[in-house]
């Protein structure tokens, strides 16, 4: 089993994200940047399926160079090869300019699973993944829970949830199938595995690199334009209730509830 | 401007171990203890353990900045026993082993305990001799392939779980320090008793346990280097165990300062949050000011270790000034939480009573002014 993994690196949870003076991107400068989670299952899974089956995986990431420590993160897990889509005029590119250039530096490689994060936790767009599944033109498989490669390896049942209820898909392979929290614990970059990181290839890979012409990437190709970034309004302060007993107190609270925020 | 990619990496392995296989657990830890063979299997598994020794017992053969980083980032732990049983098996137990220690007893016991298999404790205190260690009681006689062990040991960190201790005992009665010799001791051996878990002010998830020998019988080959020489050894090895203690300490003054100024910060008093007082800010900037003191005198010793350089003096400077830091940093802390402070249900209250420890154990504030007054030839 051969398996690519998609890899987006997105600043880290614990980051207070400030929105630049042009109100339409972030500062950068402070943000610690970290394996998007969710792509962290994907990784996870794949390594799982190579132990069970054996093959490579193969990690696909792409943006600045910080981007590599991503990788090699990915690699330390016990990934095998990392490429890096890496070039100045990708800057700005919306998720179909992004799609457009992952299908281009895998489309050749010899894959039978591809494995991406159901959304990066930076935009919430969600979209790659069955972009890039479009354009190779195999099947997309999103929000898997559960990954179950057939004996014979040659299809793939996944479990997705829906309200409460388990979606059970099967499909052939190849396929691309997005990680949803709940799949799997992701193992610890080992202190062998990261010293061993360094010595497994990591590829990049520009636009020319991959036969694209620069001028359908970055800001200015974007089909989705950003037109404006706004923090989410502050949290208002809270409300006490004041009572001399619980009777006066839970009375207090359903008036309140009542004629102020007027739920009941 | 220190550290590389790969010192990055293990700073987010460590990270998220302390995150997510000791931080949400310590509470729990703190009503019973550690579970050290479960934990440290873990730890070995990821290669923690043995982060700059031989390759060939496990170890990464990694230099000292790795080994700085994983001690900063264990200074993260909410509970200081957890890094202290941790150190006791990486920096206090086993140095001597793999660096004094005969192959046998390097693939007998210094592999298991990097691996994660065994669990260690140092033992040199003794209810006769703490700060002053060469008057230690516990004897070892040599009797054709064996010693045979008879004393007690006090205060032995993992003493409860451990599967051998490292020992220092006396092996003639001349006087002076070529009169001691440094043991393993595996702790299934007959006449190893642990009397009981210690009950402490601090430290709580830490076993603390008081040991005795009866006639404990063990392998001649368990001795590790030459009879006679225990005494310098130990001195060598608690090198390792007062570096082990510095980065912990200005990670986990910082950890307190950072809490603090969150409380002080929506605190309101007299209608103002508290951190609007000059007073409470310029305590808190001293202290700043002298955990990067610290800081950066743990990095001169770091290079100082890299370079192969004897760094005794340094270590010993560290230590005193970590115990003085972490105590003064927690205390006033607590009092700028006031009474909230005094309420268990507050980290800062538990790193109070926790970070008292530094300035006595591993060789008391005044024991190390005593090294350091003495190589300055005062
Ligand atoms: C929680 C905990 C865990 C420990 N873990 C271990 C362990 O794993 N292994 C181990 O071997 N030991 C351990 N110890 C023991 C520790 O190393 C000793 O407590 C320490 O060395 C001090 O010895 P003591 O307690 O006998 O104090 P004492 O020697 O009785 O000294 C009492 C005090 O006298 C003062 N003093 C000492 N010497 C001088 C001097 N020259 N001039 C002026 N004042 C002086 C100091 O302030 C000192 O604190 C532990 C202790 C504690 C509390």
């Amino acid at each position: 089993m051969n398996i690519i993994v998609l890899l987006k690196q997105v600043p880290d949870t614990e980051t207070q994200i400030k929105i630049a003076p042009d109100g339409k991107s972030i500062v950068t400068d402070d943000i610690k940047w970290i394996m998007n989670p969710y792509d962290e299952f994907g990784v996870e899974e794949a390594l799982r399926i190579k132990e069970k089956f054996g093959g490579e995986v193969t990690v696909v990431g792409l943006g600045p160079k910080r981007v590599t420590e991503s990788i090699r993160t990915a690699l330390a897990m016990g990934a095998d090869k990392g490429i890096l889509i890496t070039d100045d005029a990708l800057e700005g590119s919306d998720s179909l300019a992004v799609a457009k250039a992952i299908t281009a530096a895998v489309k050749d490689l010899d894959y039978d699973l591809i494995f991406t994060g159901q959304r990066g936790i930076d935009d919430d767009m969600g979209v790659v993944g069955a972009s890039v599944a479009e354009l190779l033109g195999i099947p997309n498989i999103s929000l898997g829970i559960k990954v179950e490669i057939s004996e014979d390896q040659k299809t793939v049942t996944v479990n997705r949830p829906v309200e409460g209820q388990t979606l059970v898909i099967e499909s052939s392979l190849p396929a691309l199938i997005t990680a949803q929290k709940g799949l799997n614990e992701p193992r610890y970059a080992s202190l062998p595995g990261i010293m061993k990181a360094k010595r497994k290839p990591l590829e990049e890979k520009s636009l020319a690199d991959l036969g694209l012409d620069a001028s359908e990437f970055g800001t200015e190709a974007r089909k989705v334009k950003i037109l404006e970034l706004t923090p989410p309004p502050e949290r208002a302060a809270g409300k006490i209730i004041e009572g001399e007993t619980p009777q006066e107190k839970a009375a207090e609270l359903a008036r309140l509830l009542h004629e102020e925020a007027k739920v009941l | 401007m220190y550290f590389n990619e790969d010192h990055n990496a293990l700073r987010a392995t460590v990270k998220r171990f302390v995150d997510k296989e000791i931080n949400p657990y310590v509470d729990d830890w703190e009503q019973s203890n550690v579970p050290l063979h479960d934990l440290f299997k873990k730890m070995g598994d990821l290669g923690l353990l043995g982060i700059t020794y031989d390759p060939k017992y496990g170890g990464q053969g990694l230099d000292y900045w790795f080994d700085l980083v994983f001690l900063e980032e264990l200074g993260h732990c909410k509970a200081d026993g957890v890094p202290m049983a941790i150190g006791v098996q990486t920096h206090m137990a086993t140095p001597a082993i793999h660096e004094f220690g005969s192959e046998y007893l390097k693939e007998t016991y210094l592999k298991p305990a990097v691996a994660g298999d065994m669990v260690t404790a140092i033992g040199v205190t003794e209810p006769e001799a703490g700060s002053d260690v060469a008057s230690l009681l516990t004897r070892a006689v040599k009797d054709g392939d064996s010693y045979v062990i008879n004393g007690s040991k006090r205060f032995i960190t993992n003493g409860c779980q451990a599967d051998y201790v490292t020992l220092l005992a006396r092996t003639s009665d001349d006087p002076g320090y070529h009169s001691f010799g440094l043991f393993v001791v595996p702790t299934k051996t007959p006449g190893f008793v642990v009397n009981k878990k210690l009950d402490k002010m601090g430290m709580r998830c830490s076993d603390t346990a008081e040991l005795f020998f009866d006639d404990m019988r063990i392998p001649a080959e368990n001795l590790i280097g030459e009879e006679g020489e225990g005494f310098i050894i130990q001195m060598k090895q608690f090198q390792h165990e007062r570096f082990y203690a510095l980065p912990g300490a200005y990670v986990s003054a910082r950890d307190m300062i950072d809490m603090t100024v969150e409380y002080i910060r929506q605190r309101k008093v007299f209608g103002k949050p508290l951190i609007a007082k000059q007073v409470l800010r310029h305590r808190l900037a001293e202290w700043v000011t002298q955990l990067e003191c610290l800081k950066q005198l743990t990095y001169h010793i770091v290079r100082m270790k890299m370079e192969g350089l004897d760094a005794t003096r340094e270590i010993t400077m560290g230590k005193l000034f970590a115990g003085d830091l972490v105590f003064n940093v927690a205390h006033g802390c607590l009092q700028m939480w006031g009474g909230m402070g005094y309420m268990n249900e507050t980290l800062i209250s538990r790193k109070f009573r926790d970070s008292r420890l530094l300035s006595i154990g591993g060789g008391a504030n005044e024991v190390m002014l005593e090294v350091i007054a003495k190589l300055e030839g005062f």
